[in-house]
């Protein structure tokens, strides 16, 4: 696979009233890649992608995607240039079927890029919620509306797609699946999660980012990652 | 002409209905500042405390003074039980959220308002001042009953102070406030909290009405621009900022007056309403709250 | 994509046609008195209508709505008054004049939410009804203008039609409400309606499906203010009398009303909602004339028991298919 860059962050910072959330952090992530970023509570991670998908406002430096600097893009603008990003708390619509949350979000999914054209019931049975599309989606299981989110991101056809810690509160066996959704997704879209289960990602990632105190500590192959003392002594090791 | 005993003059006027606005304010600002809850209804319970005391004063014999007493105490009372049974039977059953307990609190407004109709007529009914004593200024005489008004609003507003600030029933209240979740975390009943502010704050109201109802009459449709006023008060001094509000309404009771002199009343009306909620657009927090973090 | 099988629409179709016909057929069967009430009842049916596309489809609620009525109102009626303009170009007016007027409200109220888009509306509104009472050298307030013998009747690809008459009125205001449903009907099966949807059920996770949600909340509020003051002009014209109570806040408390007891995002709930206020308040004042207490119970029972309105129930509980 050609290394296309497509995400790169340049000394992006936030801070909260005095407290650095995100310190000048590079990032750079290639189309295709799974990447994990890993780090302890409080190290910034969510704010982090957050930033990069444009919930929040950077106080200082850029992000380009595919080549474009989107550092003042709207959220809706970049989700439209094919960032899909999906809540660490699930937040679905609720009151309505499953069928029509995925048919919200297929609304604005970017151009097919060959493969077969959009099909809402394939996509609900691809990730498990096969014959569950009439029901109301906050009558669903925990776990399905987990599913429900991930689909629903699908449904977008992204060129990145940003999990914030997806496998919380799933079941061993979901979490199988989820892993098995991912992996499938992967074949067309580039993902970046944030992860704690360290089996999924060790599993899934090909490349893992470790932060800690708002900065980037370490970065490499799941091994290296393992095997690097200060990540040990920053998160594994405790 | 000596333009200084108009200036005076003015500025008197202006403190009386400062001192007021003060009050119905206040209790709109805690109501809001504790429960978040923006009380649609509260102008009326202004009403029923101007009607209250006309119907108190009435049935009182003698003096009219014992009238007058009777009603400030008594009055109050009957508007706090009021809102009460409003939070109990309404307010404590939508849970308190925002958009449902705006729509319930107009529902209150009609039904206090139309009540008083189908009671006490659609008739003003004037109530006589407890005493006619008149301060001598060098110019001109002054109500005595117009200065024991602000007088008045002024013990009141510091007793408030000095509860919420110093008292354990304080504490708790700025606990609520804060955090409801917290306080409940603590041991806070934030139920009796919220139903006690209520009352609390439809009284602060109805002292307001009485003070002021022998210079004013009572009326069925009366509480509707002292709703609106305090409105303008509570956003123009920070939603849910007591220190705010009361600067507020010091400003806006005096200017009131001195607008009205240079312009029309309605195009002051309208100027100022404009103004407020461009105020709620683009500075939530008002123009003289102080930074809570 | 695969959208839902065609009968659930065929039903709906069905109840469009159904409810229209009644409609046409309850004018040969009403007294005098009631058509008259009905012919109005309509109008302001349309003007919920309205109201619903912004509350109970966006999930926007407004307690200013009676300015879009009032703009309606007032450009159609000063226009034909004091400008001698026709009918339909009085009418169009009024209908212009409120999507304006929804276009520079939304632009600054939108900015807010929740309860402080209920007060910053409920602000707009009164300033907009102080208006009419400060320029009454135009409007003549409270009191109000009685629109000119001219202004009653009009040539429409040479048929003349005379709104003096009773059934014309009838009819035209039906045509109206005919219109309005078939307009939200259409907003609401669109990518349109389902942003609309979609931000009222969750606005941060519309946002990020990539909806510009600032710009559909826009678009909402200026459909919802166009049909409104649609609803205004059509008064005003078919009624010929203009004044400030129309603008007053008790018109967008009827508003909410009406869309509140109906069901609000059932496009029928409105045009229910209204006949039944109506006729209550009707009734209620031929006893007292503290009449506005129905009004005030009947938000609060409302707001406590029924938050869904009577279809929005029926349709949760029994017919999922109903529009």
């Amino acid at each position: 696979m050609a290394a296309v860059t497509l995400l790169k962050a340049r000394r992006l910072s936030k801070s909260f009233g005095g407290v650095r959330a995100v310190q000048a952090v590079d990032f750079d992530l290639r189309e295709g890649e799974i990447r994990a970023i890993i780090g302890p509570n409080g190290a910034g991670k969510t704010t982090f992608v957050d930033l990069l998908c444009g919930r929040i406002a950077a106080n200082q430096g850029t992000v380009e995607f595919a080549g474009c600097d989107i550092t003042a893009l709207a959220v809706h603008r970049r989700v439209r240039l094919g960032i899909a990003y999906t809540f660490q708390i699930t937040s679905i619509f609720a009151n309505l079927t499953v069928l029509e949350n995925i048919a919200i979000a297929a609304q604005n999914r970017l151009p097919e890029r060959g493969g077969a054209p959009f099909d809402a019931i394939e996509t609900l049975r691809r990730v498990g919620l096969g014959g569950q599309e009439n029901r109301r989606a906050g009558a669903l299981a925990y776990g399905h509306q987990r599913l429900l989110e991930a689909a629903m991101g699908l449904s977008l056809n992204p060129r990145l797609l940003i999990f914030d810690e997806p496998t919380q509160g799933l079941s061993d066996g979901e979490i199988q699946g989820f892993c098995d959704l991912l992996a499938d997704a992967n074949r067309s879209t580039t993902i970046l999660l944030i992860e704690h289960n360290m089996p999924v990602v060790m599993k899934l990632a090909r490349r893992i980012t470790v932060f800690d105190r708002g900065r980037v500590l370490a970065e490499g192959a799941p091994r290296d990652i393992q095997d690097n003392a200060a990540v040990q002594a920053a998160y594994l090791g405790q | 002409m000596n333009f200084a005993p108009f200036l005076f003059l003015a500025s008197l006027e202006g403190l009386v209905q400062a001192a007021v606005l003060c009050l119905t304010a206040v209790g709109l600002s805690l109501v809001f500042g504790v429960m978040r809850v923006v009380n649609v209804a509260h102008g009326e319970f202004f009403m029923l405390g101007a009607v209250l005391a006309w119907w108190l004063a009435s049935l009182t014999p003698g003096h009219a003074a014992f009238g007058f007493a009777l009603a400030l105490v008594i009055a109050p009372a009957l508007v706090g039980a009021v809102a009460l049974a409003a939070d109990r039977l309404i307010l404590k059953r939508l849970d308190y959220r925002p958009e449902a307990t705006i729509v319930a609190t107009i529902g209150l407004l009609y039904v206090i308002q139309q009540t008083a109709l189908l009671t006490f007529g659609p008739d003003a009914r004037p109530v006589e001042a407890p005493f006619y004593f008149r301060v001598q200024f060098p110019w001109f005489g002054y109500s005595g009953h117009k200065l024991l008004v602000v007088a008045a609003a002024a013990a009141v507003l510091l007793a408030a102070w000095y509860v919420i600030a110093k008292t354990r029933i304080g504490l708790v209240m700025r606990a609520t406030r804060f955090d409801r979740d917290t306080a409940r975390a603590f041991g806070i009943n934030v139920h009796r909290v919220y139903a006690a502010v209520f009352a609390v704050g439809a009284m602060f109201a109805a002292v307001g009405a009485v003070l002021v109802v022998p210079v004013r009459q009572a009326h069925y449709l009366m509480g509707l621009d002292p709703l609106l006023l305090s409105f303008i008060v509570v956003i123009i001094g920070g939603l849910g900022s007591i220190r705010g509000t009361v600067v507020a309404a010091i400003l806006i009771g005096f200017s009131d007056g001195l607008i009205s002199v240079f312009f029309s009343p309605t195009l002051a009306k309208m100027a100022s309403t404009l103004l407020v909620a461009l105020v709620l657009v683009f500075k939530p927090q008002g123009l003289f709250a102080v930074q809570s973090r | 994509m695969k959208h839902r099988p065609a009968p659930p629409d065929l039903k709906a179709a069905a109840l469009f046609v159904a409810v229209i016909a009644a409609l046409f057929a309850l004018q040969f069967v009403l007294p005098e008195y009631h058509r008259l009430s009905v012919t109005r009842i309509m109008v302001l049916a349309v003007f919920a209508t309205g109201y619903n596309i912004l509350f109970g489809y966006t999930g926007l609620l407004s307690l200013g709505h009676a300015m879009f009525f009032g703009a309606g109102l007032y450009t159609a009626g000063l226009c034909a008054y004091h400008l001698g303009w026709g009918v339909p170009a009085a009418f169009a007016g009024g209908v212009v004049a409120g999507a304006l007027l929804a276009l520079l409200v939304g632009c600054v109220a939108l900015r807010t939410t929740g309860v402080s888009f209920m007060i910053v509306t409920l602000m707009f509104a009164q300033v907009a009804y102080l208006a009419t009472l400060y320029f009454t050298a135009y409007t003549r307030g409270d009191e109000g203008l009685v629109l000119p013998q001219a202004a009653r009747s009009f040539e429409w690809f040479g048929a003349s039609v005379d709104l003096t008459d009773p059934a014309t009125r009838y009819n035209l205001s039906l045509l109206l409400l005919v219109i309005a449903l078939a307009a939200v009907w259409g907003v609401a099966r669109s990518r349109t309606g389902r942003a609309m949807v979609a931000i009222r059920e969750n606005e941060p996770r519309a946002r990020m499906l990539g909806y510009n949600t600032f710009a559909v909340k826009l678009q909402a509020l200026i459909i919802s203010g166009a049909l409104s003051a649609a609803a205004g002009a059509a008064y005003a014209l078919l009624f010929a009398y203009i004044g400030s109570s129309f603008a007053a806040i008790q018109y967008s408390i009827d508003a909410l009303l009406y869309t509140l007891l109906g069901g609000p995002g059932s496009v029928l709930g409105p045009v229910l909602g209204a006949f039944l206020m109506f006729y209550l308040v009707d009734v209620a004042s031929q006893y007292t004339s503290a009449y506005l207490l129905v009004t005030g119970v009947a938000l609060i029972l409302l707001v406590l028991y029924f938050p869904r309105g009577i279809l929005g129930t029926v349709k949760h509980r029994w017919l999922p298919w109903l529009p």
